[in-house]
């Protein structure tokens, strides 16, 4: 490589860098020295004591023992669907395959949401328990307990498991089980001996990813949890926001960062020895149809619990987003156009579809084009050399958005990055956490191209500028769209640093949806239900989008 | 000919997969110690009837007899036949030693008698210092021994082979391929061996099976299947180009667009309207003042010689029909442009069904 090209590479690296710098990199530094001062004004400095260090512990320690529940839970009743999507073909897989990423896309708030118009106290599950079996009070009473968000993170992370190690099991060489039989195996000893052993690295890459999505695990928590169960993250909010101690705030964010890291690090450590892909192409050929009873009512049981899983709460959110006193009708839809008397917002709350819309196309247009610069930069220089860069700008993807939210309020407050009161800061923040997943989408594909193609183009009189117009852009294009595709569904559904930078008159549709819920009232509630609707079909038609452009 | 005692029979073997037919009616018997060489090209059923034999896929209709029992009803893990698969399928998570232990652990064998035969067939393929290595440390060649071993462990009772040789390259392929027969022969084994390539079958088997359009189309020896194939398909699959039309007479004579052939008595006894005739290419000589009488004479214009080491092989145009056959190099046959003479042996020709 010439002096040249790495100045070149150099001067594409410095806008995304700058902005690493400043927007991640300052304020992670800021919470740093924070947590070791109580100089910070206002704050109500209460620096660790012993008896403190008690209630760390004991946020560490809930936050810990929840995800592990949760990731045991959900890899008990997933592996059993695995299995069934690996082995078997039955009608409809490829649909109920493409629907069951809706729950992972999801936006948290819309699947908290989504539970609590389940199996709320106001609830249809409830409402129809009462009415039909004359209850006195609702029977089913999950509301702010710890069972309540185990089932949201289930929800969540069924499918992960079904896709992980679904698709891995499916790609399993099916004649090394049949080696095994031939070799005098009976079923069960090709089973523990072969196949759960080979299944292992899928099983522990999808634990682990559970795990880390369970242990950073915010709005499930906030909305389901009641004030007795705090997670790391729910914790540094309540601090922060609700109880203004800052330096408390601080520690559990660096303890956050901390414990993230390690849990990325192992995750990269163990995806390298095996080639586990998160979305890649299912064996179909080897599954096949159920033939004898027993196959039928595995099949068969198994697909309608995840049904069951999957769907009734969407449903169950639509339902009651239209079910108002007066029967079906669109007054939740309709309400959110006016201001009313005793309104928590200073504007009608359709506005926030529009605010959420704007800062979404915003951080796409952000994080695509970061997420170009870096991966042009990372695909010309030598695959060995880049593997610290390429660590360096998914590292946003190992912060908590909450404690990227806390950080910027302590830090973008002053001149001349004042941007506390700017329109800046919430695009800003979402494109940081969606720009790693452009990267991701548009890397491996600038990768793939042969360095002959764009010597060829070189010899053939192309300037570089050219070559990369020419060769480059044409094959990059579909990854660049469903980066951004990406990028704006993060940005519609992020939750975790918009509860902090958003300001009170331009909420973000799940920030609007966090604050009906957390009001008394019908109107409210059955708003924040139509509003969960509305932010779940965007999310839906633009996945459904995505699945149509990788196809086509 | 030894006379062997019959172990495996099958009749009226048919297999279907979503509607469409696999093998239909395969019936042949093997002798106690056979090798016997599946021969067709891909998706022809070979590799459905091994799976079949092991009970790893599912029959339609027919029968399996092996040893005097009716194994229709056995499940696959307790038939006792070994199989080796086309890539292997050797256990990833097991290094060498592990892959080649698994069937004597299945048999409950001691630990120490497991360690002893699996020393010994290592060394037996080769392989004796390699049982700690991980299977993707090992060459493609080294990976076919080891699932060989693998295979021979548990003392199977028949050994199924599914194109083990495939995946390597030319000169390793032919070394293994002597060294396999060599192998099951020392141990008296009853093997089938799956295979599209047709000097390995050869080299290998006892028996060589034809399958083709799902069917077992000619089940004999090497010899007989080289020198007499039984219809035009099977000489087209087995690389054969001169297969020539026309009419048989009351006499024997082959009347075709080249000209005159007389055919040995043993091909035919009454006339045939459509005939098929195959003229091998080996055994031609070019006409010079020795020659014996009786043979049978060609002449026509080379339009191609190529110099092949042992042999030329020659292109001839007769009467506007392309003819290729393989010459000694001495003498020298004639170059391309010039005429040419040449004898073929009675032996050389085949009438086609």
């Amino acid at each position: 490589m010439t002096k040249a090209t790495n100045y070149r590479g150099w001067l594409l690296l410095a806008l995304p860098l700058t902005f690493l710098i400043l927007f991640y990199f300052y304020p992670l530094i800021k919470i740093f020295i924070t947590s070791f001062s109580s100089s910070l004004p206002g704050s109500h400095a209460r620096l660790p004591t012993a008896l403190s260090l008690g209630i760390y512990g004991k946020i560490i320690w809930f936050t810990t023992w929840q995800a592990f529940l949760s990731t045991a839970i959900t890899l008990i009743i997933a592996l059993p669907g695995a299995y069934v999507f690996a082995r078997y073909n039955f009608f409809g897989k490829n649909l109920l395959q493409a629907f069951m990423t809706v729950p992972f896309v999801l936006p948290t708030v819309v699947t908290a949401a989504a539970f609590r118009a389940l199996l709320g106290t106001n609830g249809l599950l409830n409402n129809w328990l009462t009415a039909g079996f004359g209850f006195a009070e609702p029977p089913i009473k999950i509301d702010q307990t710890i069972s309540f968000f185990l089932l949201a993170h289930v929800f969540y992370n069924y499918a992960l498991v079904v896709r992980i190690v679904g698709d891995f099991w499916a790609g399993l060489n099916p004649d090394i089980r049949a080696a095994a039989t031939t070799l005098g195996a009976s079923p069960s000893k090709v089973f523990f001996r072969i196949t759960l052993p080979l299944l292992l690295p899928a099983i522990g890459s999808a634990a682990l990813l559970i795990f880390i999505f369970c242990f950073t695990s915010f709005g499930v928590i906030l909305m389901l949890g009641g004030p007795g169960n705090s997670t790391i993250e729910v914790e540094i909010y309540r601090q922060s926001v609700q109880l203004f101690n800052l330096p408390m705030a601080a520690i559990l964010s660096l303890i956050q960062i901390v414990i993230n890291f390690l849990l990325m690090w192992l995750h990269a450590r163990l995806g390298r020895d095996s080639k586990i892909t998160f979305f890649g192409d299912s064996a179909l050929k080897t599954a096949v149809y159920a033939k004898t009873l027993l196959q039928k009512a595995v099949v068969f049981s198994n697909l309608f619990f995840m049904v069951i899983l999957l769907f009734s709460p969407l449903l169950a959110l639509v339902v009651r987003s239209l079910n108002t006193e007066n029967g079906l009708t669109f007054l939740y839809y309709t309400s959110l156009f006016t201001t009313h008397n005793r309104s928590i917002f200073y504007v009608p709350p359709i506005s926030a579809v529009l605010n959420s819309v704007g800062f979404g196309i915003a951080a796409m247009i952000i994080a695509v084009v970061l997420g170009l610069l870096v991966s042009t930069h990372l695909a010309a220089t030598n695959k060995n050399n880049t593997s610290l860069w390429d660590a360096l700008f998914m590292l946003p993807l190992a912060t908590s958005a909450v404690t990227l939210g806390f950080g910027y309020i302590i830090t973008l407050n002053t001149p001349p990055l004042n941007l506390r009161d700017s329109i800046a800061i919430v695009p800003i923040a979402h494109s940081l956490v969606a720009f790693p997943f452009v990267v991701r989408c548009i890397l491996p594909s600038l990768r793939q191209i042969p360095a002959c193609l764009r010597e060829s183009a070189l010899l053939l009189g192309a300037s570089p500028i050219k070559v990369w117009r020419h060769v480059d852009i044409p094959v990059i294009k579909k990854p660049i769209i469903i980066g951004g595709v990406f990028a704006f569904s993060i940005s519609m559904g992020e939750f975790g640093a918009s509860s902090f930078i958003s300001r009170p008159h331009m909420p973000t549709m799940p920030v609007a949806i966090f604050r009906f819920l957390s009001q008394p009232g019908d109107l409210n509630y059955g708003q924040a239900m139509a509003m969960s609707s509305i932010l779940m079909f965007v999310t839906v038609s633009v996945f459904w989008l995505i699945g149509r452009l990788d196809r086509g | 000919m030894i006379i062997r005692k019959k172990l495996l029979e099958v009749t009226n073997l048919s297999s279907s997969y979503d509607g469409c037919p696999v093998l239909t009616d395969i019936n042949f018997t093997l002798g106690d110690g056979e090798i016997l060489c599946l021969l067709g090209p891909s998706g022809s059923g070979k590799t459905t009837l091994l799976r079949l034999l092991a009970g790893l896929a599912e029959m339609e209709n027919g029968e399996i007899i092996f040893n005097d029992k009716d194994i229709r009803q056995i499940p696959p893990h307790k038939r006792n036949f070994g199989m080796m698969f086309q890539e292997y399928a050797l256990f990833p998570h097991k290094n060498v030693t592990e892959n080649v232990a698994f069937g004597l652990e299945m048999k409950h064998l001691a630990a120490i008698d497991v360690e002893t035969r699996v020393q010994s067939l290592l060394e037996s393929v080769g392989l004796g210092g390699f049982g700690g290595r991980r299977i993707d440390e090992l060459s493609g060649g080294e990976k076919q021994r080891v699932a060989l071993a693998r295979s021979l462990a548990p003392e199977p009772r028949l050994l199924l082979l599914d194109e083990p040789l495939g995946s390597l390259d030319k000169t390793l392929r032919d070394r293994l391929a002597s060294e396999i027969r060599t192998i099951l022969k020392s141990l008296g084994l009853t093997s089938i061996f799956v295979t599209h390539d047709q000097s390995e079958a050869f080299s290998v088997a006892d028996k060589v099976a034809i399958l083709h359009d799902n069917t077992m189309q000619q089940f004999d020896t090497p010899e007989n299947i080289y020198r007499y194939p039984a219809n035009e398909s099977i000489a087209r699959f087995l690389g054969f180009k001169n297969i020539i039309y026309g009419r048989v007479d009351e006499n024997c004579i082959f009347h075709t667009e080249i000209g005159k052939i007389p055919l040995a008595q043993r091909h035919v006894i009454t006339p045939v309207k459509d005939a098929t005739l195959l003229i091998r290419p080996e055994g031609a000589v070019v006409k010079n003042k020795g020659a014996p009488l009786g043979k049978i004479q060609l002449s026509g214009t080379v339009t191609d010689r190529t110099f092949q080491g042992s042999t030329y092989k020659l292109t001839l145009n007769i009467n506007g029909k392309q003819l290729i056959f393989d010459l000694p190099i001495d003498p020298t046959p004639a170059e391309p442009g010039d005429s040419i003479q040449i004898f073929l042996p009675a032996s050389s020709l085949v009438l086609l069904s």
